[in-house]
């Protein structure tokens, strides 16, 4: 099966004529990405992807600008930080774009995983997009948790050796391993050099699977909210005005929330510890990493096992990987699954309080609370999902997406009539 | 081979695959100096034994020295100290250790220890919690007078590293 194409590319000016003929590169961008044949249904949960794409490019271009006043070396980064922020023309602007722009970029891939979860975008003929995805997750994360270290503020020491002391949990090698990484015997210059190089590195690494993960969404196509497969020309928009301009004011929108944290509470997602410098001989009192790691903090800190607690942290983001096989129901979207439908409202409650409990000291209830909750995690996904494609009995499907949509414009259309 | 038709192996099967193996270990080869060159380096190496005369710490002082990037705590232990420590039934302990293991004979004051909580890291507190030794505010960890693990997440007692006195009154860590 070769890749879902629009109309291809006729160029028209002799120029054009002349350039194509020996580099079609209009002929392969033309039909992928603008009159690529898109369900017509898609809501605005699928805005996302796109708002995605430009958050990794707005955090491509200040990274390399912010690089510019950067010195990564134990001695000067915390000042070269400060040095942004109060000489450098707009530096204050730059960096907390950067910094806020991550978080952005955390929510925005959360309501895409979960909008996938939701509309069972990860089954069959998707298992590949889905894996990229999950690829391009892990590292996300390996990319914010690096740049986290780089302000050498007293959480971004501590946060790179916590997470680093995570891998002294392996049996034998462990402490080497933890060494190897540092290039000593504690976090330290070589520590924040190599990081630095590792979170320029990775984002090119992600535009990278970017890339293959819309190449595997262009062979398919897109899933819909229906979940059926699209199956004449009326079911399908070219990409090209419709979803560009949907997908351009989802991306305004999202901007606003944005800009109200750049321009009105920009250290409202940090910790203000970073603004120590970071001290090897005095921890905070009370270490917790960004929002966006809170979940997973919980999932490790709820094992009372150290090597246990490593295992189920990673674990929770491994079974992502074999999700599609996991979920036997053939029925992709939630809306005609009535019992997936209210798990996937646990789960979304389960990751949200799992995150809640993340920021929480360790102990007592809170312990409790998020054991009972990694362990529904898992049972969600290893036990539910495997046994509810068997037991539920899903709605009837739509005979195509075209005829859904017209048949509820037209009972929109007699409702209006009569009001 | 799919070129080969004959069953025996021909000698172009053996270049094949001696070619392709010499291939892998020098790709091998090639790998091992740019995985090797994240270890510690030699300026690091360097530094991994430091000296701290101890003659200025009196009876009940501690002092906190860095040693490879981590904190080292040098405690001066007072006699109630050490005899709490002693009177501890070693059994009951989460990491069983006893007092002279963690000492070095005829210095019995003095107690040296990475000051790292063995659960994530942390750097604890002296002269506090619930056993008059070190206490991790991040997590709870309360360790007693001979920084052995007493109550709290830490699996392990405060590491004692290698060290050595190179006069009375002078260690050698690491």
């Amino acid at each position: 099966m070769s890749s879902l194409h629009g109309e291809s590319y006729e160029p028209q000016s002799k120029f054009m004529k002349w350039f194509e003929s020996r580099l079609p590169v209009m002929g392969l961008l033309y039909p992928t990405a603008v009159t690529f044949p898109t369900p017509r249904n898609l809501n605005y949960f699928w805005t996302f992807g796109a708002i995605l794409m430009v958050f990794l490019v707005i955090q491509l271009i200040t990274g390399i600008v912010l690089a510019m006043h950067y010195t990564a070396h134990v001695a000067f980064a915390f000042e070269s930080v400060e040095h942004i922020m109060r000489d450098v023309n707009f530096g204050w602007l730059l960096r907390y774009v950067h910094a806020n722009g991550a978080s952005m970029f955390f929510l925005a891939v959360y309501i895409h995983i979960f909008r996938g979860l939701y509309y069972g975008s990860y089954k069959a003929p998707r298992e590949i997009l889905w894996i990229l995805g999950v690829v391009l997750l892990l590292l996300m994360m390996a990319t914010a948790f690096m740049g986290y270290v780089l302000p050498w503020g007293q959480m971004s020491f501590w946060a790179a050796t916590v997470i680093t002391n995570l891998f002294s949990a392996i049996p034998l090698i462990g402490k080497e391993i933890t060494q190897w990484m540092w290039g000593g015997f504690a976090v330290d210059n070589p520590t924040l050099n190599r990081f630095f190089s590792l979170h320029y590195l990775l984002p090119f690494m992600i535009a990278a699977v970017v890339v293959l993960h819309i190449w595997a969404l262009h062979v398919p196509g897109n899933n819909n909210p229906l979940g059926i497969d699209v199956k004449k020309k009326q079911d399908t928009l070219p990409f090209h005005p419709y979803y560009t301009v949907k997908d351009s004011f989802a991306l305004i929108v999202f901007f606003v929330l944005f800009a109200a944290f750049v321009f009105y509470a920009p250290n409202y997602l940090g910790h203000t510890d970073n603004y120590i410098k970071a001290n090897p001989l005095v921890t905070p009192a009370h270490i917790v990493p960004e929002w966006y790691f809170l979940p997973f903090y919980a999932i490790l800190r709820a094992i009372p096992d150290k090597l246990g607690g490593v295992i189920a942290m990673f674990g929770s983001i491994a079974v992502l990987f074999v999700l599609p096989w996991l979920d036997t129901s053939k029925v992709r979207s939630a809306r005609f699954r009535p019992l997936y439908r209210q798990f996937f409202w646990i789960l979304l409650a389960v990751c949200i309080g799992l995150g809640y409990l993340g920021s929480q000291p360790a102990e007592g209830g809170f312990v409790i609370a998020a054991r009972i909750l990694t362990a529904y995690y898992f049972f969600h996904f290893l036990i539910l999902l495997p046994l509810l494609g068997f037991v539920e009995k899903p709605k009837p499907l739509p005979a195509s997406i075209s005829e859904s949509v017209l048949a509820k414009s037209a009972g929109a259309a007699g409702a209006e009539s009569k009001a | 081979m799919a070129s080969s038709k004959t069953a025996e192996p021909t000698r172009r099967d053996f270049l094949y695959i001696a070619t392709g193996s010499f291939a892998a270990v020098g790709a091998a080869a090639a790998v091992w100096p740019l995985v090797d060159q994240m270890n510690p380096d030699a300026s690091v190496q360097a530094l991994a034994a430091i000296e701290v005369d101890l003659s200025a710490i009196e009876e009940g002082q501690s002092v906190t020295v860095k040693w490879q990037g981590k904190p080292v705590f040098i405690r001066h232990r007072t006699a109630k100290e050490i005899e709490e420590a002693r009177s501890v039934d070693i059994s009951t302990l989460r990491d069983p250790q006893s007092d002279e293991q963690r000492v070095k004979e005829g210095h019995e004051q003095w107690l040296v220890m990475v000051g790292i909580c063995t659960h994530l890291g942390c750097v604890p507190v002296g002269q506090s919690g619930d056993f008059d030794g070190w206490f991790c505010p991040c997590h709870g960890s309360h360790y007693d007078t001979a920084g052995r693990i007493r109550r709290g997440p830490a699996p392990l007692n405060l590491e004692v590293p290698a060290y050595e006195f190179v006069e009375d009154e002078k260690v050698r860590i690491g």
